[in-house]
């Protein structure tokens, strides 16, 4: 019992990311909303960050940035020389991560608002209804094509 | 129909709690990402190649500074993007 | 107008405040080189100083302190900045962003490297400062002209 309390405890980043991950992913399959689709995406996104900042983790590392000075004195040197870093490639990777995420974010909330002035509405089923009816022909039309080919 | 997406999302949760058992612990110096050599390079060559303390930065300006380009680049075009969507007054 | 904009202790503390926070973003951008920090943060942060500055002055004011020209100019300044340095490198004989090759300082690449990585910084800051405000501005909803409002009070009374 103790060993499953150990693996489970040892492992709980993954929990943790998981769960985040699979909120945003609920959130972008069944949510209607356009604006609660975008803030799904966000919080997937977040759990990948989350996954990749704690695969960087060392126990007993710091944060990747050198303790000494220019011209530090040997002593302090030698000192520090012992001390472990954290893994600093996931660090990078994320902070560009987070660069397209807000980029994403921008433009899909752009998208919205254009979408918001076309329709007037956000929620998806209006949307979809209104374009039918803007064009019954053309759904019209791919629903015959569809029935012809089977 | 938010049944449906309720049973997808707890699959999908299942299948990666199952994948990640494999990974390793939290705080592990063995793991795979740690134990590369590039890493060690990284963190012990950082300064006398780029200058700078703060290792993240000499990854993100030197070793990685094209990706970085194109990183500036997208949020640039990003902007320009919002721009040509939404921008209300004739320029 | 909103009640938070006409709410005096927020004006004086936001007044107050912008100019630390662009003082705390500037450390940030030129600390990069040697402690936590750096272009993305903080060009985020200066953009977010003035974005708060808009949010509770109008847009018309932050629109005094950032132009849309000044905007677009600084935006696309950045990147160049940054590839230009960039290329500057392959004009003394290096590989692109091989900061080590300019001869600023002849016995001391990793010093001209500092400096040029502290100069790429300052690119990426300007342009992540230029698109925050400009995504601001145009994905906010636009304001009534403060003009405007009191007249229309009027005549509905």
């Amino acid at each position: 019992m103790s060993g499953i309390i150990e693996i489970i405890f040892a492992e709980f980043n993954y929990w943790i990311y998981v769960t985040l991950m699979m909120i945003g992913f609920y959130a972008m399959i069944a949510k209607k909303n356009l604006i609660k689709k975008v803030i799904g995406a966000n919080i997937f996104q977040t759990a990948i960050f989350l996954f990749y900042i704690s695969l960087a983790e060392v126990k007993g590392g710091t944060a990747p940035i050198l303790l000494h000075g220019h011209d530090g004195a040997d002593a302090a040197h030698k000192a520090v020389s012992e001390v472990i870093y954290v893994n600093p490639l996931p660090h990078v990777l994320i902070l560009t991560a987070i660069v397209v995420a807000v980029s994403t974010t921008a433009v899909a909330l752009a998208l919205i608002i254009k979408i918001y002035e076309e329709y007037g509405s956000l929620e998806e089923d209006v949307i979809l209804a209104y374009r039918r009816q803007l064009q019954p022909e053309f759904s019209e039309h791919a629903r015959q094509k569809q029935e012809g080919e089977q | 129909m938010k049944i449906i997406a309720l049973i997808a999302v707890i699959l999908a949760g299942g299948m990666l709690i199952y994948a990640g058992q494999d990974l390793p612990a939290f705080g592990d110096p063995e793991s795979p990402a740690y134990q590369h050599p590039i890493i060690e390079h990284y963190i012990t060559h950082a300064e006398t190649e780029s200058g700078v303390g703060n290792i993240v930065t000499a990854l993100l300006a030197n070793y990685r500074g094209y990706d970085t380009l194109g990183e500036v680049t997208v949020i640039f075009t990003a902007g320009m993007t919002v721009i040509l969507l939404l921008r209300r007054r004739e320029i | 107008m909103s009640g938070i904009q006409e709410s005096i202790v927020i004006r004086t503390v936001v007044r107050i405040m912008v100019p630390f926070i662009q003082i705390f973003a500037l450390y940030v951008i030129m600390h990069g080189a040697s402690g936590p920090g750096g272009g993305f943060q903080g060009g985020v942060i200066f953009g977010a100083g003035i974005i708060l500055y808009a949010m509770i002055y109008g847009h018309k004011e932050g629109k005094q302190r950032m132009s849309d020209k000044l905007n677009r100019i600084l935006s696309s300044s950045g990147v160049a900045i940054f590839a230009v340095t960039g290329i500057s490198c392959l004009v003394f004989g290096g590989m692109f962003l091989q900061y080590g090759v300019v001869p600023l300082l002849p016995d001391n690449p990793a010093v001209v490297s500092r400096l040029l990585i502290d100069v790429v910084e300052i690119g990426i800051g300007i342009t992540v400062l230029a698109v925050m405000i400009s995504l601001f501005f145009d994905v906010s909803p636009p304001e009534t002209d403060e003009e405007e409002l009191p007249a229309s009070e009027e005549a509905g009374q």
